[in-house]
């Protein structure tokens, strides 16, 4: 269970703002997920999540910093073309503008099967269309969606075929940017508990990033908080919750959202003064897994 | 009289509005008898399951349904104005000065091959033509910083891929305050947001609304989006209003199995470790809809009739109505599992 999957050290990334500037989404992030676990990656709009996300699924080159997969080193041009087909069927990424990522113009059941075709792979429930079928079901789903096209779905549709699409080709690390926002409550509550699932009786390993803290604590194993493209807090996720140490992650956690009226309009929140913010400090290790920015000690 | 002067009053009169899609497989009934209101300064949220018809009603309020949608209404009226027989340029003209929408997908109502600012000024400058340039980014700029967009001279000069998910949200809902609206329509502003945002823009709205005595409609599945920001709340299913109610009518005191389902939920109340509970089955494909009540085969208190005959709205208070037969005189009491004040 602590063998590593992922391993992420010091990864940096800018993007040119125009006349010389540059912003720093990523800056010397570094984190490690263990096959088998969820690990959550939260943080305020901007803060550099699907940076992260893109350079770890090498459709962005990070600037400085590596990414190793079960020890290969993917933005290694070399390692990379020795493993191709490793790297590109282990690994998935549901988007977080899915709806806007499928193609337009292929029925359902062509994009869901689309992966297996492309990379030649035997579907395991007979056709594709079977496969896609299946797929469709878990989550959520009627087949009776198979012939439509996106356009013609609703928003969460959409959604839920892009997971569909990510699932048929049961990856072992899925990425997962914002996959849920846009799932009602009670269609949530079955892809989490699908994701649940897939972690315990199939063994996938996930890299959940959300800013739905509640969805976070349910699900999650263990949380970084990125702020500004910095990792300001790294904790499994009931310490994380229970003891939040960096002032962003309380502030963060103190503005998740009650859905009761009341005392939703009543409560107060903290706010982060963000002069205050010191990018400056290292990572101070305050127990064996709890992890804060601001120190002068050494990385995890 | 009196009714039509109520009538006159109201922001958004819908009456028995239905959406039909032809589609190859067969007609899709998305939006089926709905009736609703808004007054200035009010917000109403429309929760419900993904695929119920909530982006397809509020596509129908602005008429922006594609060719292969069919409407039907008995009354379809923004500030008094009946919509239903305008042409598509009395309409474009009604649209950002009356009515704008945020659409649920960021990305595809955003131009990708034109910059951020240049997109926001298009839209000032369809309001009020002529504008001087500097004044015309002023007045961006000031809508970027409304918005929460951060730095907003060098964001301006950005294309759509080049903002995050959060952002690109903001960018449209500036457009769509950039016409200074009575009705803002909006589709989900909110679920690309992380916390701390989502806050901000839902009490902006509220004060935008508030201080122009302008309405909004609110759409989201995110039942904390509804607690906070909305002053009424309508919960759709299958096509159709389930209930609706004041928003502490809806979360206090619940009366439709399906919004008791919605809020059982909810990932807040589940006790650690066990799964989170989810409503049995799947929504009915809308071609056609099923006979009865919709929702019928996954409700584990429906009743011999619901398979039947759907049920008509009863009026639990003089503002809040729920369409299910448990509230029928005949009908065997039944404890009901969620809601009152217990929400942790
Ligand atoms: N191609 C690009 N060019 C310039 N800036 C970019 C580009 N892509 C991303 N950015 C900027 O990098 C920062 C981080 O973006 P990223 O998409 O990683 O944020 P995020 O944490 O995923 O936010 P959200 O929750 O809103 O999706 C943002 O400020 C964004 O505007
Ligand atoms: N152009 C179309 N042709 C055929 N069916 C359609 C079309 N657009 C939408 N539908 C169907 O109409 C129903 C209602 O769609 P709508 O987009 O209004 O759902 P929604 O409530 O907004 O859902 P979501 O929360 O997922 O966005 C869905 O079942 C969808 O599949
Ligand atoms: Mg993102
Ligand atoms: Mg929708």
């Amino acid at each position: 269970m602590c063998e590593t999957l992922l391993d992420v050290r010091g990864l940096c990334h800018s993007f040119p703002l125009g006349a010389g500037r540059y912003l720093r989404a990523v800056d010397g992030v570094s984190f490690r997920i263990r096959k088998g676990e969820i690990f959550g990656l939260v943080g305020e709009s901007g803060s550099g999540k699907s940076t992260v996300a893109r350079c770890v699924m090498n459709i962005l080159r990070p600037q400085a910093g590596s990414i190793l997969y079960r020890g290969v080193d993917v933005c290694d041009p070399a390692q990379f073309r020795a493993n191709r087909r490793m790297l590109q069927t282990e690994r998935q990424i549901i988007f977080q503008d899915s709806s806007s990522s499928l193609d337009q113009r292929m029925k359902v059941a062509d994009i869901i099967a689309e992966p297996l075709a492309v990379n030649h792979i035997v579907p395991p429930r007979g056709s594709l269309r079977a496969e896609a079928a299946f797929q469709l079901r878990y989550v959520g789903m009627d087949p009776a969606y198979l012939d439509r096209y996106p356009p013609e779905l609703s928003g969460g549709q959409r959604q839920r075929v892009a997971i569909a699409r990510a699932l048929t080709m049961e990856p072992s690390l899925l990425v997962a940017d914002e996959p849920i926002a846009a799932l009602d409550v009670s269609i949530q509550a079955q892809i989490i508990n699908l994701f649940r699932h897939l972690q315990a009786e199939h063994g996938f390993t996930f890299l959940f990033i959300a800013h739905d803290l509640a969805v976070v604590r349910y699900l999650c194993d263990r949380v970084g908080v990125l702020y500004r493209g910095k990792l300001v807090e790294m904790a499994p996720t009931k310490e994380l919750f229970d003891r939040p140490l960096h002032p962003y992650t309380k502030a963060l956690l103190s503005a998740i959202p009650i859905p009761d009226p009341r005392r939703e309009r009543a409560r107060t929140r903290f706010h982060f003064d963000e002069a205050a913010f010191d990018r400056t400090g290292g990572f101070v290790q305050v127990s064996p897994e709890h992890f804060v920015l601001g120190g002068k000690e050494a990385e995890p | 009289m009196t009714a039509d002067a109520d009538r006159a009053e109201k922001l958004l009169d819908v009456g028995r509005l239905s959406v039909t899609f032809a589609s190859p497989a067969g007609a899709v009934e998305a939006v089926r008898d709905v009736s609703l209101d808004l007054a200035p300064g009010e917000i109403l949220a429309i929760v419900g399951e993904s695929g119920c018809g909530k982006s397809a009603l509020c596509r129908a309020i602005m008429k922006l349904l594609p060719a292969s949608a069919r409407v039907q209404a008995d009354r379809l009226a923004v500030a008094g104005t009946d919509i239903r027989g305008l042409s598509e340029r009395d309409m474009c003209a009604l649209r950002g000065r009356l009515c704008s929408m945020v659409f649920q997908d960021p990305m595809t109502s955003l131009d990708p091959t034109m910059r951020i600012g240049a997109q926001i000024a298009e839209a000032v400058l369809a309001h009020e033509p002529g504008m001087k340039k500097d004044a015309v980014r002023r007045r961006v700029l000031e809508l970027m910083d409304m918005v929460g967009i951060e730095d907003p001279p060098a964001r301006y000069r950005l294309y759509p891929h080049d903002l995050s998910g959060g952002m690109r949200q903001r960018a449209v809902l500036a457009i769509a305050l950039a016409s200074r609206p009575r009705l803002l329509i909006a589709d989900e502003p909110t679920t690309a947001l992380d916390v701390t945002v989502q806050g901000q823009i839902l009490d902006l709205l509220r004060d935008i609304q508030r201080g122009l005595g302008a309405g909004a409609v609110l759409v989201t599945h995110d039942l904390a989006v509804a607690a906070r920001a909305a002053d009424r709340t309508a919960v759709m299913y299958a096509g159709r209003i389930v209930e609706i109610g004041t928003t502490e009518e809806i979360f206090y005191d619940p009366r439709h199995p399906y919004t008791w389902g919605l809020l059982a939920s909810l990932p807040s109340l589940a006790a650690e470790g066990r799964p989170l509970y989810a409503i049995p089955g799947m929504p009915p494909t809308l071609s056609p809809p099923p006979k009865g009540d919709a929702f019928a085969c996954r409700n584990r208190y429906a009743l011999a009739i619901d398979y039947d005959q759907a049920p008509p709205l009863f009026q639990v208070s003089p503002t809040h109505y729920a369409a299910t037969w448990l509230l029928d005189p005949r009908a065997p009491a039944v404890a009901r599992p969620v809601g009152g004040e217990l929400h942790v």
